[in-house]
């Protein structure tokens, strides 16, 4: 892999980029750790691991917007040290990210050049640049108008600004980060026509992605990342997604597994029809039905994006239905406040816990309270219960053994783990009729991992029901009662935890199953 | 901030003494680079501050000061900037002292009277900030910009109601115009002091009631909980079922109504009318205070009484030849100075509690996510 580059490549093309030993720590936290990545000049180079592998933190390091603790980068074989992203840029490396960043009221070409206004005396040279725009365009098969106004573009065309963008800048690799995370399938198709059109003309191109039969599509080499390491590098002919998967994951993992059913014949969270709409007008969630019973837990896989987190955030009261219902315990609540589903006993354990979890700037115990704060042990009437909520802090503290020293420091300065038990802890307080979890587990160490799967077993077993949702496909099966797949907004197929395999359900995730 | 242990208390009053001793150094060089001497302004203020008037007026000015900057920091708790409480009080107190001037309010018992001025200006503050929250809350429009447009906004029309055409009278003996004065039955008596012709403002207590208020709410009651909630982290609050718009009405009509009480200790204890020369400006003062006391309830006070001590002394300073701007000098690097200085605490206070707490479990976090 890390051989010397060689400057008369003949048949084997020089590597392009290069990233040895990259180490990278924040405060308390290990990133990166000794990541090693060489990318060949004018390949199509995979970069998959799960979220938190460390993928980000290393796109930004060789973007030169992190700079590594340790480790060399090198780019066409010389070392090179990148303080800003502009250095980057100076090297040929160029980075189009997930989010867009384009201003809706400009044309295409003056949001292409933007910040490097082509000069010509004391004027501006728009005709130079628009002609440089055309060429690109037609080189690449981008199939832009310079002249069109931005607000007018659909996604995948803004994408294709974007890569634009950085082509203008002379950009000779370009960093992709999860691309396809905001196009449907047909603009999926022709983002990867256009990658393969730019690789033809002898650019290299890094693609950083969780979808991996997308992967195994459009990729030349795969490097795998786990847990802020390089795991290993493979090519798409000698591996299968499920292998791919399994190397994302790693397997020493504690083993998730249910006892005896307890899963009664009272339905207490019913959705029928429910779709979501996005903000521009796309349809997220598709007509999804299921009933969770007291007592079952209901698991929902799928590949990240499919539509779960709009589901959540639905059944929460956080996202509005465009159409649908969501009953609770026989009750109607597909039109009542958060705060309505709270107290009726919906406990949320969110997705991202530093988003929607904890208050970071606030001490455990003020944490305690958020999302309970019209309740006992926390509120007495309009006034706080200072004292009820400290002591049932320590209480959940003890019983969910979060690592702290006292209640009183800020949320901060616990590990994601600990934050994650306490946020456990506090929805399964105050006796929860239902619990919506995503990926309750995720970043959360393997014995913590354990202790919430015994604290779900419990609460099941008290008639609790649970919707799981997670990228952990045998957490999913151990700990679920019904499993179904989320694909695109819809949930395809339901399957018996007892029989179904993660390689069935990985290929039913990913669209490409033929079992239904 | 929770625990009053020796260290936190020492990071807590670190910034801001810092902050001051920086600017105390600072003024001093700007001093001696005018040929000025720092000593004799320090002898020249410290003479000032002997003298009981000065130490009424300076407890006077932080009393509006001090309203202004509760006004401020509501909003700031829950990140909003409330810029607007220059235009509320302004025209809070020139509408309740038409109101609290007006001829049939002679009749009425003094305790009626005062409080009817009171809370009326509290609702014209509420009112003017109220439009920049449904501004806010229906179309999305910062605060920061509406709150500034309506100040102005309020400037004129406070200027076009003044006039004796409308809801003022000529100032005998002036060119002064002022709405009709408030007789006796509407003026709230002052505290007098031994030696000094000016009392202490009696609605200090209203100052120190919305202080206390202003704490109670915060950190005993759960809209005061929902409201930091808030700042700390929109999308946590929203998650725990907190109404976000709900709470940026509440939070700029609160801000509002607090802002319209600014003016009421001058009004109704020295001015007993809205004039042209009312002052100005206490709002902008108010976010100085504001920042400088950390929004906290007592943190304001000690600087709306350093801000009050300030500008009353300043004027001892033109009687020594000391040119009064270096207190407007000293009050800008103050402000600009702790802004730093507590962001620097703060880095601190966090990396140390996560030390801490390391130290504490004996081990370093274990390996997660970092979006940083």
């Amino acid at each position: 892999m890390s051989t010397e580059p060689s400057q008369t490549a003949g048949s084997d093309p020089a590597i392009a980029v290069e990233l040895s030993g990259i180490t990278k720590r924040f405060p308390g936290v290990i990133a990166n750790s000794d990541v090693n990545i060489a990318v060949r000049a004018g390949t199509v180079h995979a970069l998959v691991g799960e979220n938190g592998a460390g993928k980000s933190t290393l796109m930004k390091i060789l973007y030169g917007m992190q700079r590594p603790d340790e480790g060399t980068i090198a780019v066409g074989g010389h070392p090179v040290v990148f303080t800003s992203p502009a250095d980057a840029i100076k090297a040929g490396i160029g980075m189009v990210h997930q989010h867009f960043m384009l201003a809706d009221n400009l044309t295409v070409l003056e949001n292409v050049v933007l910040g490097g206004e082509p000069r010509s005396g004391i004027g501006l040279d728009f005709a130079a640049a628009r002609d440089r725009i055309r060429e690109i365009s037609d080189n690449y098969g981008l199939n832009i108008d310079p002249d069109d106004l931005v607000d007018d573009l659909g996604v995948g065309q803004r994408q294709r600004v974007e890569i634009l963008k950085v082509l203008y800048r002379g950009a000779r690799t370009l960093i992709l980060d999860e691309p396809t995370a905001v196009l449907v399938p047909q603009e999926v198709d022709e983002l990867f026509g256009n990658l393969r059109e730019l690789k033809a003309e002898g650019l290299t191109i890094l693609f950083i992605s969780h979808k991996l039969d997308e992967v195994l599509s459009v990729a030349d080499e795969i490097t795998v990342m786990r847990r802020g390491t390089t795991v290993a590098s493979v090519l798409p002919k000698d591996v299968t997604a499920r292998k791919l998967a399994e190397l994302m994951v790693g397997s020493a993992l504690p083993v998730p597994e249910l006892r005896e059913s307890t899963v009664t014949d009272r339905p207490i969270l019913e959705v029928r029809g429910l779709s979501v709409t996005s903000p521009d007008g796309r349809r997220v969630l598709d007509d999804v039905s299921f009933t969770i019973h007291a007592g079952e837990v209901l698991g929902i896989a799928g590949v990240e994006g499919n539509g779960q987190a709009e589901l959540v955030e639905a059944l929460m009261g956080i996202r509005q239905l465009a159409s649908g219902s969501v009953r609770l315990a026989g009750t109607d609540i597909s039109k009542t406040s958060t705060k309505d589903r709270r107290e009726a006993g919906m406990g949320y354990i969110p997705e991202d816990r530093h988003r929607q979890g904890v208050l970071l700037e606030a001490t455990l115990w003020e944490n305690r309270i958020l999302g309970h704060q019209t309740r006992s042990p926390n509120a007495r009437g309009p006034l706080l219960d200072r004292a009820g909520a400290r002591a049932d802090t320590r209480r959940i503290v003890e019983e969910y053994d979060v690592r702290t020293p006292s209640i009183e420091v800020h949320a901060s300065a616990l590990s994601g783990g600990n934050q994650q038990k306490l946020i456990v802890g506090r929805e399964m307080s105050g006796s929860p009729v239902v619990l919506i979890a995503s990926h309750p587990t995720r970043g959360v160490d393997v014995g913590a991992q354990a202790a919430i799967w015994d604290h779900v077993r419990n609460a099941r077993a008290n008639q609790l029901a649970v919707l799981l949702i997670s990228a952990d496909l045998e957490e999913l099966i151990g700990m679920s009662d019904t499993v179904t797949v989320i694909l695109r907004g819809r949930l395809a197929g339901q399957y018996d935890p007892a029989t179904v395999t993660p390689q069935e359900l990985g290929s039913a995730m990913t669209g490409a199953g033929s079992e239904g | 901030m929770k625990r009053l242990t020796p260290r936190a208390l020492l990071l807590g009053l670190a910034a801001p003494l810092g902050a001051l001793v920086f600017a105390a150094g600072l003024c001093a060089v700007i001093l001696l680079v005018t040929s000025h001497s720092p000593a004799d302004t320090v002898d020249a203020m410290s003479t000032a501050a002997q003298r009981p008037r000065t130490l009424v007026n300076s407890l006077n000015t932080a009393t509006t000061y001090y309203l202004a900057a509760v006004a401020v920091a509501v909003g700031f708790k829950m990140k909003l900037f409330n810029i607007g409480v220059d235009g509320q009080y302004r025209l809070a107190a020139m509408l309740s002292a038409t109101l609290a001037g007006a001829a049939f309010m002679e009749g009425l018992p003094s305790f009626l009277r005062i409080t009817m001025t009171i809370v009326a200006a509290m609702l014209v503050g509420a009112a003017w900030s109220g439009l920049a929250a449904l501004l806010k809350v229906t179309r999305g429009v910062s605060e920061v910009i509406s709150t500034i447009m309506l100040n102005a906004i309020a400037t004129y029309l406070v200027s076009y109601l003044l006039n004796p055409a409308r809801l003022a009278e000529n100032v005998p003996g002036s060119n002064n115009i002022s709405t009709r004065p408030i007789n006796e039955g509407g003026q709230v008596t002052g505290i007098t002091v031994e030696g000094s012709s000016s009392k202490i403002f009696g609605l200090l207590f209203l100052a120190l009631a919305v202080g206390f208020l202003y704490w109670f709410v915060l950190s005993r009651t759960r809209f005061g909980f929902e409201l930091k909630a808030t700042g700390l982290s929109e999308s946590a609050a929203v998650a725990s079922g907190v109404s976000v718009k709900k709470m940026v009405v509440l939070s700029m009509l609160i801000s509002g109504a607090i802002a319209g009480l600014v003016g009421m200790p001058q009004l109704l204890g020295s001015s007993y009318s809205y004039a042209l020369d009312f002052p100005a400006g206490i709002g902008f003062t108010g976010i100085a205070v504001a920042l400088l006391g950390r929004n906290h309830p007592v943190g304001m006070a000690v600087a709306a009484l350093l801000w009050g001590f300030l500008d009353n002394t300043a004027n001892s300073l033109d009687v020594a030849g000391i040119p009064r701007e270096i207190v407007l000098i000293m009050q800008g690097v103050i402000v600009l100075s702790v802004v730093i200085a507590y962001e620097l605490v703060r880095r601190y206070r966090v990396a140390a509690e996560q030390r801490e707490v390391g130290r504490a479990l004996g081990r370093t976090k274990a390996l997660e996510e970092v979006s940083a």
